[in-house]
C-alpha cells in the first residue's frame, strides 16, 4: 500500500501513511469534516489535489467518487447509520456484497465482538453495540482506509471506551489506515499520529510512540 | 384580511409537498370529473327529456291494430283516465334512395292536416306543414333529412303498397316519439337508411286501404295516472280489430332507450366517483400520516405555545381540504368538458329540439360535500394520531421502528431475496396497511382501464355471436304480408341469390301468471342452416320438437324454468291462444327472445309452409344488382344486408367505445401515477438517510434506486393481479345495470384486455417512479453523517 497525500482547505498538506492510526482533532468549525468529506470522496476541493495511492481525486466525477468509496474507503457515522429493516449480520452482508474480496460478515462481527448478536435488529441493540456493527460493516469489505467522524460523539464513556478498543482491534490486526475525527482530546492519546485542526489550518502534527489502549483513556 | 400565521404554514407546508398535494389533488379531481360528468350530462338530459315530452304532449300509452275502424276511438277515449286519443295509420316503406345500393326504409306516420296532433306533435325545425290537397307532402325527421343531406323541396322515392310514388319533404320535424330512431331488429340507430316521413292522414289511409281506420293509436293519460288499468281495457277494446298489445311509456321504444340511458348514467355516476374518491381519501391518509411525522417537533412546539388540540387537528385537517378544493376546482373543470364531449355524442343519437349542457350548481355542491367528506376521513385517522402525541413526548423523536423478519422469509426465500430484496420485503411488512392501501389504489386503476378494454372486447364477441354464429345469412328479408313458399323461389331467381331460406314469426303476447311481454316467436326448422339458436358462448342449440324455447332475459322477466308451462296469445291470424311448455332455455346475448319448431308453429297458425321473410346466401359480386332489383320489389317491407347492419354497428361502437376508453384511461392513469408516485415520495421521505447512508458507503444511484423501485414494483405486482379481478367485479357490476330486455352484453375479458390493462398501469407506475428516482439524485450526502433523523 502506497500513501495517502492530501491537500486539503486552506493550505493544509497532509500525507496519511498506511497501517497508521491517526486522530484528525479540533474544535467545531474547524474544518474537519470538509476534510473528511475529501478524504472519503463525498466531496472535492475547489482548488489543491486529492492524490489516492497514484490516483488524483482531484478532478473525480460522481461515478469515480462512488466506486473510491465502494472499493477503498470504510465509513463509520456519529449517529451509526444502520439500516433498521436489517439485522445486524445483514448490515453488514449489505457491504460484503458489493465488495471484491470481503470478510465473512460474522467474522467481522466476531472482530468487533458481536459474534452473539448478529441476529438483532437495531432496535434491539445498544449504541455502543450498533456502533460496533457500523465498524464491522466499515471494515468487513477489507478497505484501505477506515474514516470515523466522531465514533464516540452519541456514546458515553464506557461504551465508548469499547468502541474505541474495536477500532484498535481492527488497526492492529488488518492494518487498516484509519482515521477517527473527534473533538475529544483524549481519544489523542491512542493514535499514532495526531493532527490538530482550527480555523481550517493545520495547527501542528504530533506524532506519537507511547500510544495508551483506549480502556486507559481519561476524558 | 390578514393570513394567519398558521395559515401562512399552512399554504408553504403544502407548497414544501407540491408534488404529493397535486397528484392527490387529480386523484380527487379525477373523482369530481366523472361526478361532474355523469351528474350533470343526466341533468341535462332529463330536463331537456322532460320539458319536451310534456310541451310536445308525448302520448302515455301506444298500441297497434291490423285495423280498426274509427268509431272505436269513441270507445277508446271512454276509458276513464283517458284525456285524449289520437289514432294513426302507421306503416313501413322501402325506400329508393340512389345513393345507396341496399334499399332504405321510412316509417310513415299519419299526421292530421289542418291541426296539430293532440299527443305527440312534432316540433317543425325547418320547412311547414304538410298542406290539404297535396297527399305526397311528408314532413321528414331531421336525423334522416341531416344524414342523407336533404331539404325541403327534395323528393323521395318510395315505394307504397307497391306502388312507385315521389314524395315532396316539406318540411324537416322532430318528435318526442321519435326521440331515438331504429328500425326494430336492429342494433345501432342507422339515420341514413331509416328515417320517419309524417304524412296526411287521408292519403296515408287511401295509400293502404285504412280509409275509414287506423292501425296504431297514441292515447294521452290524465296527469298521474299509472297507465295499467288503460292497458287492460285498449287490450280488450282492440282485439277484436287485431290488437298487437298496448305498452305503457316505460316499454316506449325511444323513451326506453332515453330512459336506460339515464339510469346508467346514475349508476356509474355514484359507482365511479366513490371508488375515486376512495382511493383519494387513502393516499391522502398515507401523505398526511408521513408529513405529521416530520412535522412533530412543530406539533410540539406549537402545543408548548398554547395552541389547543382543537387548532392543531383543524390546521392539519384544512391540509386535506385546501387540496380537496383544488381537486373540485380542476374537476369540475374537467367534468364539464368532458360532460359537453358526453352530450355531443348523445346529439348524434337523441335528437331533442336542443340539448345543451349546463352543470347546475346542486351538482358542484354535491361534489364538494363528497370531496370534503372523502378529505376528512382520509386525514381524520393521520391528524388524530399526531395531535394526540402529548407535548413533552412529541419533543424527542420517534421510537426507533420495530422491524422483524417476515413471515416470508424462510431460509429458502431468505436466501434467493439478498440483502435489498430483505429490505424491500420488511418495510412492506412494517406499514402492511399502508401497502394494502397502494395496492388497492393501483388495483382500482387497473381496474378502471380494463373496463374499457373488457367492453372492446364485449363487442368483439357480440359482433362474432350475433353476425357470424347466430345470423349466416347476408340478406335478411321481410315480407309485407305473409307469402306461401312460391316468394322464395321467386327469390331464388333473383341475380346474386345462391340460397334462400325462409323465415316465419308471429307476433305474440306470452304469459306467466302476471307477467305477460309482447314479442315475436320464430320458427325454427331443425334443418335451418342460416339463423341458428346460439348461446352466449356461441354454441348453437338443438330446437325441441315440441313446446318452446326462451332467451334467458325472458324467463327471468316471467319467472319460469324448463318444465314451466306458459300461455302464448298469438295477435296474428286466427288468434289462437296455446299453453306450452317451456322445453329449453338459452344463455343468449339478446334480449327477449322465443323459438318453436317450424311446423308446430306452423300447425299452431293452421297455415301450411308459410313464410313471412326470408334469409339469403349471396355472391358479393352481384350485391348492387340484388339491392336494386329488391328495391323495386313490392312484396319485399326491408331487406337488410349484413355487410352494411355491420358498417353502421361498428361506425357507432367504434366512436362511442374510443371517447370511452380514453376517458378511462386517463383516469386510470391519473390514479396509478397519483397512488404510485406518493407511495414513492413517502417512501423517500422516510428512507432518505438510509439511503443517502448507502451511497456514502459506496452504493451506486442504480443501486439504491432499486431498493425504493423494489418496493414499488412489488406492490404495483401485486396489485395487477387484483386489479383484474376489481376490473372483473366492476365490469360485471356494470353490465349488470347495461342488461337489458333488448340485448345482454357478454363479459368477456380477452387476454388482451388483461395484457392492455397492465401494461397501461405498469407505464404510469414507471412515469412516477422515475420522476421520484430524480429526486434521489439530489440526496444530501454529507448532511446524513451529521444529523440524527
Amino acid at each position: 500500500m502506497g500513501e495517502v497525500e492530501v491537500h486539503a482547505l486552506r493550505q493544509v498538506n497532509l500525507r496519511l501513511d498506511e497501517g497508521k492510526f491517526v486522530v484528525l482533532l479540533g474544535p467545531s468549525g474547524s474544518g474537519k469534516s470538509t476534510l473528511l468529506n475529501i478524504i472519503g470522496g463525498l466531496d472535492v476541493p475547489t482548488s489543491g489535489d486529492v492524490i489516492y495511492r497514484d490516483t488524483s481525486l482531484t478532478h473525480a466525477d460522481e461515478a469515480a467518487l462512488t466506486s473510491y468509496r465502494r472499493e477503498h474507503v470504510g465509513f463509520v457515522f456519529q449517529f451509526y447509520n444502520l439500516i433498521p429493516s436489517l439485522t445486524a449480520v445483514e448490515n453488514v452482508a449489505l457491504v460484503t456484497e458489493i465488495s471484491e474480496s470481503p470478510m465473512d460478515p460474522s467474522e467481522a462481527l466476531k472482530l468487533v465482538n458481536l459474534g452473539e448478536r448478529q441476529d438483532h435488529f437495531p432496535a434491539q441493540l445498544s449504541g455502543g453495540e450498533q456502533q460496533r456493527v457500523a465498524i464491522a460493516r466499515a471494515i468487513a469489505k477489507r478497505p484501505a482506509v477506515l474514516l470515523c467522524d466522531e465514533p464516540t460523539g452519541a456514546l458515553d464513556i464506557s461504551t465508548g471506551v469499547i468502541v474505541l478498543e474495536a477500532l484498535e482491534r481492527v488497526n492492529a490486526e488488518l492494518g487498516t489506515t484509519t482515521v477517527v475525527i473527534t473533538h475529544n482530546a483524549a481519544i489523542a492519546s491512542m493514535a499514532d499520529r495526531v493532527i490538530r485542526l482550527a480555523d481550517g489550518r493545520v495547527v501542528s502534527v504530533e506524532d506519537r510512540t507511547d500510544k495508551v489502549p483506549p480502556r486507559d483513556l481519561s476524558w | 384580511m390578514r393570513i394567519t400565521p398558521l395559515n401562512r404554514k399552512l399554504f408553504r407546508d403544502l407548497l414544501a409537498m407540491k408534488g404529493q398535494a397535486i397528484a392527490i389533488a387529480m386523484v380527487v379531481a379525477s373523482g369530481v370529473a366523472v361526478y361532474v360528468m355523469y351528474m350533470a350530462t343526466f341533468t341535462s338530459l332529463q330536463r331537456t327529456q322532460q320539458a319536451y315530452y310534456q310541451r310536445q304532449r308525448f302520448a302515455d300509452v301506444f298500441a297497434s291494430a291490423k285495423r280498426a275502424p274509427l268509431r272505436v276511438v269513441n270507445e277508446l277515449a271512454a276509458i276513464p283516465d283517458v284525456s285524449v286519443v289520437e289514432p294513426r295509420v302507421v306503416s313501413t316503406v322501402t325506400l329508393d334512395l340512389p345513393a345507396f345500393e341496399e334499399p332504405a326504409s321510412a316509417r310513415l306516420v299519419s299526421i292530421p292536416v289542418n291541426r296539430r296532433p293532440l299527443v305527440n306533435d312534432l316540433y317543425l325545425r325547418r320547412g311547414r306543414w304538410i298542406e290539404a290537397g297535396r297527399p305526397d307532402e311528408v314532413i321528414a325527421s331531421e336525423g334522416f333529412v341531416l344524414a342523407n343531406n336533404l331539404n325541403p323541396g327534395d323528393r323521395v322515392p318510395a315505394v307504397i303498397n307497391g306502388r312507385l310514388r315521389h314524395l315532396t319533404i316539406v318540411g324537416v320535424a322532430l318528435s318526442p316519439e321519435y326521440v331515438y330512431t331504429i328500425r326494430p331488429g336492429e342494433m345501432v340507430p342507422d339515420d341514413k337508411r331509416y328515417g320517419i316521413f309524417w304524412m296526411d292522414e287521408q292519403a296515408l289511409a287511401a295509400a293502404f286501404d285504412m280509409e275509414g281506420g287506423f292501425n296504431d293509436v297514441a292515447i294521452g293519460l290524465a296527469p298521474g295516472v299509472a297507465p295499467d288499468a288503460v292497458i287492460d281495457r285498449v287490450d280488450r277494446i282492440l282485439e277484436p280489430y287485431g290488437g298487437l298489445g298496448a305498452i305503457p311509456r316505460a316499454l316506449q321504444l325511444s323513451n326506453w332507450t332515453v330512459q336506460n340511458e339515464l339510469n346508467q348514467m346514475q349508476t356509474f355516476g355514484v359507482l365511479l366517483p366513490v371508488i375515486f374518491m376512495t382511493v383519494a381519501a387513502f393516499i391522502l391518509n398515507v401523505a398526511l400520516t408521513r408529513a405529521l411525522a416530520l412535522q412533530r417537533p412543530q406539533i410540539a412546539a406549537l402545543k408548548a405555545l398554547g395552541y389547543t388540540n382543537r387548532a392543531i387537528g383543524w390546521h392539519y385537517l384544512k391540509w386535506a381540504f385546501v387540496i380537496g378544493l383544488v381537486g373540485v376546482v380542476i374537476g369540475t373543470a374537467g367534468g364539464a368538458s368532458l360532460g359537453s364531449a358526453i352530450i355531443d355524442m348523445y346529439n348524434s343519437f337523441f335528437r331533442f329540439p336542443t340539448l345543451l349542457f349546463g352543470v347546475p350548481l346542486h351538482v358542484v355542491v354535491e361534489s364538494l360535500a363528497l370531496t370534503f367528506a372523502a378529505a376528512g376521513a382520509g386525514a381524520f385517522t393521520a391528524v388524530r394520531r399526531a395531535v394526540a402525541v402529548p407535548p413533552a413526548e412529541a419533543m424527542r423523536p420517534e421510537a426507533p421502528p420495530r422491524y422483524r423478519r417476515s413471515f416470508l422469509e424462510t431460509p429458502l426465500i431468505a436466501r434467493q431475496l439478498g440483502t435489498a430484496g430483505r429490505m424491500v420485503i420488511r418495510n412492506i411488512a412494517r406499514h402492511p396497511l399502508r401497502a394494502a392501501a397502494s395496492v388497492f389504489g393501483i388495483g382500482f386503476a387497473v381496474a378502471i382501464l380494463m373496463i374499457g378494454f373488457v367492453f372492446n372486447g364485449a363487442i368483439d364477441r357480440l359482433i362474432v355471436t350475433q353476425f357470424w354464429e347466430a345470423e349466416r345469412q347476408d340478406v335478411t328479408i321481410s315480407y309485407v304480408e305473409p307469402h306461401s313458399s312460391t316468394a322464395q323461389y321467386a327469390l331464388a331467381r333473383l341475380p346474386g341469390v345462391m340460397a334462400v331460406e325462409p323465415q316465419r314469426s308471429v307476433a305474440a303476447r306470452i304469459r306467466s301468471g302476471y307477467h305477460d311481454r309482447y314479442l315475436a316467436i320464430s320458427g325454427v326448422s331443425p334443418t335451418q342452416r342460416f339463423r341458428r339458436i346460439v348461446d352466449r358462448e356461441g354454441r348453437a342449440i338443438r330446437m325441441p320438437p315440441a313446446g318452446v324455447v326462451l332467451s334467458l332475459t325472458l324467463a327471468n322477466v316471467l319467472e319460469i324454468k324448463p318444465g314451466d308451462m306458459v300461455t302464448l296469445e298469438v295477435l296474428e291470424g286466427h288468434r289462437p291462444v296455446r299453453t306450452l311448455e317451456v322445453t329449453g332455455i338459452v344463455d343468449d346475448i339478446m334480449g327477449l327472445s322465443a323459438y318453436m319448431d317450424i311446423s308446430a308453429l306452423h300447425e299452431m297458425m293452421h297455415e301450411g309452409n308459410v313464410a313471412n321473410g326470408a334469409l339469403l346466401l349471396i355472391d358479393s359480386a352481384h350485391e348492387a344488382e340484388l339491392a336494386s332489383t329488391l328495391k323495386a320489389t313490392p312484396a319485399v317491407a326491408g331487406a337488410a344486408f349484413k355487410r352494411a347492419v355491420l358498417q353502421s354497428f361498428r361506425d357507432v361502437m367504434a366512436s362511442n367505445m374510443s371517447l370511452s376508453i380514453l376517458i378511462n384511461l386517463i383516469f386510470a392513469g391519473i390514479i396509478a401515477f397519483g397512488v404510485v408516485y406518493n407511495a414513492a415520495r413517502v417512501s423517500l421521505s422516510e428512507r432518505s438517510r438510509e439511503l443517502a447512508s448507502l451511497r456514502v458507503l459506496g452504493f451506486t444511484r442504480a443501486e439504491i434506486s432499486l431498493i425504493l423501485m423494489g418496493e414499488l414494483a412489488l406492490l404495483t405486482l401485486v396489485a395487477l393481479p387484483v386489479g383484474g379481478v376489481f376490473g372483473w367485479g366492476l365490469a360485471a357490476s356494470m353490465v349488470h345495470t347495461i342488461d337489458s330486455e333488448v340485448y345482454r352484453f357478454p363479459i368477456f375479458v380477452t387476454r388482451q384486455a388483461v395484457a392492455m390493462s397492465f401494461l397501461g398501469i405498469i407505464v404510469a407506475a414507471c412515469v412516477s417512479g422515475l420522476i421520484v428516482r430524480r429526486k434521489l439524485d439530489q440526496l444530501d450526502l454529507v448532511a446524513v453523517l451529521k444529523i440524527r433523523e
